[in-house]
């Protein structure tokens, strides 16, 4: 089950809520999608830590090849390609790795070549697999890295839970069907008391196992990269007029992709009506207010899971993960 | 020699533009015929790379020297690469700086800035 954290801004607690919500499960994922400016590692603190590079295709000119027709040139809409002097020049920087100037270059005088972008980090930290992702500076998206990560993420979920994975490849034009069916395959898995699993017509899976997505800040190609595959949107929003409004932004945004979603209000000071009123008149349900509170902030600024280091915020936390799972079963059936 | 200034109004008595890639117009001036030309500069609002659009286009129009009060790192490439000379210009208008230079009261530009592209990440 994947749970996207996003906000329409940076420092609202996306990764409070998401390295929290990690820690209180059972076993969970963390997947740090938010590649320009990656934190949830602070917390984690992960053992045993491995790396994979990212690379990106980019185009490379063979200039014997060249015959200046400037076609690629003229393509580009990040206008990566000059031609001067006889010389195409390419600038790796710019470039979007879309590949169109290597498609239509008539003299197959453009290859591509690989160009590094980032890394991913991969290690343990307690119940939580902590996977982080980084882009380097200066590159212009760090999409491929998400991509990557979440990719990963895809093909191990198949290989762990086959009912998962089977209604996933389902046929079915309907997306929510598709989740419905997952959903009852979880539903069925969690409730089903027979200790032999004869019974089930696939073989038994696991209790859900959590996979967070803490997201980049805003609204833009790297966040919708990031929520394709959610299962849940937690929006992380601000009690404040600037909060609202970038509430509003991500709001749009999960509804336009037709995610289920719910509202976590951070550093609340006890008048909250300005994020309530919105929310009351758009039926969104506010799963969980976290107050503007000393200890929480002290916890934080230690780099200290506030989980795993006071009852009240893991009964907080796991209060919340298990609203969501709910949300997500009950969203599921109310489809059917 | 064809002198290029990027300019944000078509007119000689206006200032010089404080962008290069997204000044509005490109100011083409002819010394042989002292013919000044203004071009709009189609990538003043393109997504990205602006500067080595620009660049291409002054080198296209065979300008051989660049006036501009600043430049980045990828139009100056551009422009190397194309042998054009940049010289920086003075507060006033684009004639007063063509005058400027004819005069030899204009120096080559060099210190420049690491540019504003990648989405506000900048450098290289």
């Amino acid at each position: 089950m994947n749970i996207a954290v996003l906000s329409g801004k940076g420092g609202t607690g996306k990764t409070l809520i998401s390295v929290n919500l990690a820690a209180a499960a059972e076993a969970a994922t963390y997947v740090d999608c938010d590649v320009e400016e990656p934190n949830g590692h602070l917390y984690f603190k992960p053992n045993n830590v491995t790396e994979k590079e990212v690379a990106v295709k980019i185009p490379h000119v063979d200039p014997a090849l060249c015959s200046g027709c400037r076609q690629c040139v003229d393509f580009c809409k990040f206008n990566a390609l000059a031609y001067i002097r006889d010389n195409l020049i390419i600038f790796d920087e710019i470039c979007h790795s879309c590949g169109g100037c290597v498609m239509l270059c008539p003299e197959k005088a453009l290859s591509e070549k690989d160009k590094v972008i980032g890394k991913i980090q991969k290690g343990i930290s307690d119940n939580v697999e902590v996977h982080t992702g980084l882009l380097k500076i200066g590159e212009p998206s760090g999409v491929p890295i998400i991509k990557t990560m979440l990719e990963d993420q895809r093909h191990r979920d198949q290989d762990s839970t086959q009912v998962l994975a089977d209604s996933r490849h389902c046929k079915c034009e309907d997306p929510r069907r598709r989740d419905k069916d997952v959903a009852q395959a979880l539903v069925d898995s969690r409730h089903c008391k027979r200790d032999d699993s004869s019974h089930h017509d696939k073989k038994p899976i696991q209790a859900p196992k959590v996979t967070l997505i803490d997201c980049p800040p805003g609204t833009a190609c790297m966040v919708m990269e990031s929520i394709q595959d959610a299962d849940y949107c937690i929006l992380v929003a601000e009690p404040t007029v600037f909060g609202l409004h970038n509430l509003d932004l991500v709001h749009q945004l999960v509804t336009l992709f037709n995610k289920p979603f719910g509202v976590v209000l951070n550093k609340c000071l006890g008048d909250d009506h300005l994020v309530d009123e919105y929310c009351e008149e758009r039926s969104i349900p506010i799963l969980v207010r976290l107050p503007f509170d000393a200890e929480l902030g002290r916890l934080n600024a230690k780099a200290d899971i506030a989980v795993r280091k006071s009852e009240k915020y893991r009964a907080l936390f796991s209060n919340l993960l298990e609203r969501v799972i709910d949300e997500v079963q009950h969203e599921a059936t109310a489809h059917s | 020699m064809k002198i290029a200034i990027p300019m944000d109004e078509n007119k000689l008595e206006s200032n010089v533009s404080e962008s290069f890639g997204r000044a509005a117009y490109i100011l083409i001036y002819d010394q042989e015929t002292n013919e000044s030309l203004f071009f709009d500069n189609e990538s003043a609002e393109s997504r990205g790379g602006a500067g080595i659009k620009t660049a291409q286009m002054v080198i296209d129009k065979g300008a051989g020297i660049l006036l501009a009060q600043r430049l980045g790192q990828n139009a100056a490439d551009v422009l190397k690469a194309a042998g054009l000379k940049v010289y920086k210009t003075i507060d006033g208008s684009a004639k007063e700086n063509l005058e400027a230079f004819v005069t030899g009261n204009l120096t080559l530009l060099d210190d420049l800035h690491p540019g504003y592209h990648s989405h506000g990440a900048g450098g290289h």
